[in-house]
């Protein structure tokens, strides 16, 4: 104020004055209420990486700005395995999710609860259930899955609904016995829809293998990379000039091929091993041969 | 001494019989209990005549309804809605409150609405003097709030406490921590507000009221030279501001019929005047005989 405040001014009406601060008092209160709502609703965002959003789901932030609340995809799963948030709960109140370790996903050939979708949030382009990306398995801990101690186990590698694509079995070497293979479920992201079935089958008191948020399951390789192999696959040869050839220093009669064979024993100029004598290869197929020539150089 | 709200309708009873004296009142219950019925027969016996809930739904495997002001919001939020059955679903819904009146909602469907008349009816028996005197604007600072909060944030922000739909919704598909922010409302209305929820703060409530401002059917006061000025219909109404220019303003040449779109067309004011004052007609300014509604016989007291 100028300092004229008391006065009465010609403008000055006392039935005008209590309405603007009638006016700012309800501005006041409803915008507090705003901001409460508004920074309680950045939180809602960040969805918990144990619930998984249906088959079709948009990315999340289009998700929340597109899902009604209204449970109709809720109604249409034939598995009721999905759930809206109730307040209280992490997930943004009135959205659905499903939680892979208690009810994963059944991939329904028809994907009812998509077309069930008033808004598009599910989108409604996704036809073939295979394409669905809700999340992506991740075996997540090593150290506990059994086979990684060389048991047989291969649960999820079995209940997966695309077997042998989203989840292959990748032969080891088994260090500890020294004599068996290791059996690793290994998930590829291509076929991986996050079902969550392998999840839920994990025999383990708490699951190995973990569907997540695919934000947090992928990483990315930088653009600048560039795969020698798979540049000259699509360059159909070499863009550098070729090394010379290697040449080996190998005694008579024995080759290497690189990236093929390995060591190569010429057999033709192999002479008949006479009974007795040694053979005059350098290296013995048999691992126990040299053993043996020093016990009879002994005797 | 008995408090006022304790005589409400006697007189009306004693003229009119009793089920003339609640006949609205009843009808309005049974609607609100019939639609959260319908609903419930789903998740509770399996019978799917309506699934969803009142944010979207789909009658008989055919019929899309959606609340439009959601899809306003999804629309502010950011969404690019392809033509999909949300947007059929909000345009039959809202033709039909622009039919019957939009804050046909609030009183005949809303099951919020039972939770506050219940703390506006506890609050009147327990005479509890209300210490919050809101304005009847707050609403649309409310809704503006909502439209606001979908455009800054990107998702459905008022939807995350909505009480209306966390009620509804709670009901239908598990409530979760939804009781406290009932109770809320409740308490608030028995002890803060009079009628502060429904008929101050509410943004759908708000959003309705607009969209029933031009609805043809309305409440009419053809006869309201009877009027002995009991105040009755004042004490039932949940928008009694808007009964003031029918009533009060006759020498104005003020129309005898509510044009306000925030009469929420419960018809309680029917019921409660023992001098048959109101009727349900259409929205004409000029006054219209009784004879011309035939549904409501004159009675001569």
């Amino acid at each position: 104020m100028n300092g004229h405040g008391e006065k009465r001014l010609p403008g000055y009406h006392p039935s005008r004055r209590k309405f603007l601060t009638d006016m700012a008092a309800t501005a006041c209160g409803v915008g507090l209420l705003g901001m409460g709502i508004g920074l309680y609703s950045r939180q809602a965002r960040s969805l918990p990486a144990t619930a998984i959003r249906p088959p079709g789901a948009l990315p999340e932030e289009e998700f929340q700005a597109r899902c009604i609340r209204c449970g109709l995809c809720v109604r249409d799963c034939p598995y009721d395995i999905l759930r809206l948030a109730k307040p209280g709960e992490e997930v943004a109140t009135g959205t659905p999710y499903f939680i892979a370790r208690t009810d994963p996903c059944e991939m329904c050939e028809d994907i009812p609860c998509v077309p069930a979708c008033p808004t598009g949030a599910l989108d409604h382009t996704l036809t073939d259930i295979r394409n669905a990306r809700m999340g992506l398995a991740v075996l997540v801990d090593q150290e506990s899955c059994i086979a990684f101690q060389g048991l047989r186990c291969e649960v999820c590698f079995n209940v997966c609904p695309i077997r042998g694509e989203a989840i292959t079995l990748d032969r080891q070497h088994n260090l500890r016995s020294g004599k068996h293979a290791l059996f690793i479920p290994v998930v590829h992201s291509d076929s991986c829809t996050g079902c969550g079935l392998c999840e839920k089958a994990c025999i383990l008191d708490e699951a190995a293998i973990r569907v997540l948020p695919r934000r947090l399951a992928k990483g990315k390789v930088g653009e600048h990379y560039r795969f020698g192999w798979k540049e000259k696959e699509a360059a159909g040869g070499s863009l550098v000039t070729p090394d010379p050839e290697h040449r080996y220093n190998l005694p008579e009669g024995v080759e290497y091929e690189h990236g093929g064979r390995g060591l190569i024993f010429n057999r033709d100029i192999d002479k008949v091993p006479v009974e007795g004598q040694q053979a005059e290869e350098p290296f013995s197929s048999d691992p126990l041969e040299t053993q043996r020539r020093g016990i009879k150089e002994t005797e | 001494m008995m408090a006022v709200s304790q005589r409400i309708g006697r007189e009306a009873i004693e003229k009119k019989g009793w089920w003339q004296a609640h006949r609205w009142l009843i009808l309005r219950r049974t609607s609100q209990l019939s639609i959260l019925g319908l609903f419930l027969l789903g998740p509770w016996a399996g019978i799917w005549i309506i699934k969803g809930n009142l944010s979207s739904s789909l009658l008989l495997q055919t019929l899309p309804m959606t609340d439009p002001l959601l899809l306003v919001q999804t629309l502010l939020a950011g969404a690019v809605l392809p033509a999909s059955s949300a947007i059929i679903g909000a345009v039959i819904v809202l033709f039909f409150y622009l039919l019957v009146g939009g804050r046909v909602y609030c009183s005949w469907v809303c099951p919020m609405n039972l939770v506050t008349d219940g703390a506006n009816w506890l609050r009147e028996r327990l005479n509890i003097h209300p210490v919050l005197a809101l304005s009847r604007h707050t609403r649309y600072w409310m809704l503006g709030l909502t439209l606001l909060l979908s455009l800054g944030t990107g998702t459905l922000a008022f939807e995350l406490v909505n009480p209306v739909s966390i009620l509804h919704r709670g009901l239908l598909f598990g409530l979760g921590f939804g009781w406290v922010v009932v109770t809320g409302i409740f308490l608030f209305d028995l002890l803060m507000s009079k009628r502060g929820w429904c008929s101050h703060l509410c943004p759908m409530g708000a959003f309705y009221g607009l969209v029933g401002r031009y609805s043809p059917l309305r409440v009419r006061a053809d006869q309201r030279d009877r009027c002995d000025d009991c105040l009755e219909c004042y004490i039932v109404c949940p928008e009694p501001h808007v009964l003031t220019p029918v009533l009060r303003n006759a020498a104005q040449g003020a129309p005898p019929v509510v044009l306000s779109g925030e009469c929420t067309n419960c018809g309680r004011c029917i019921d409660v005047c023992a001098e048959e004052v109101f009727t349900f007609g259409h929205r004409s300014r000029s006054p219209v005989s009784p004879s011309q509604h035939p549904a409501r016989p004159a009675k001569q007291s």
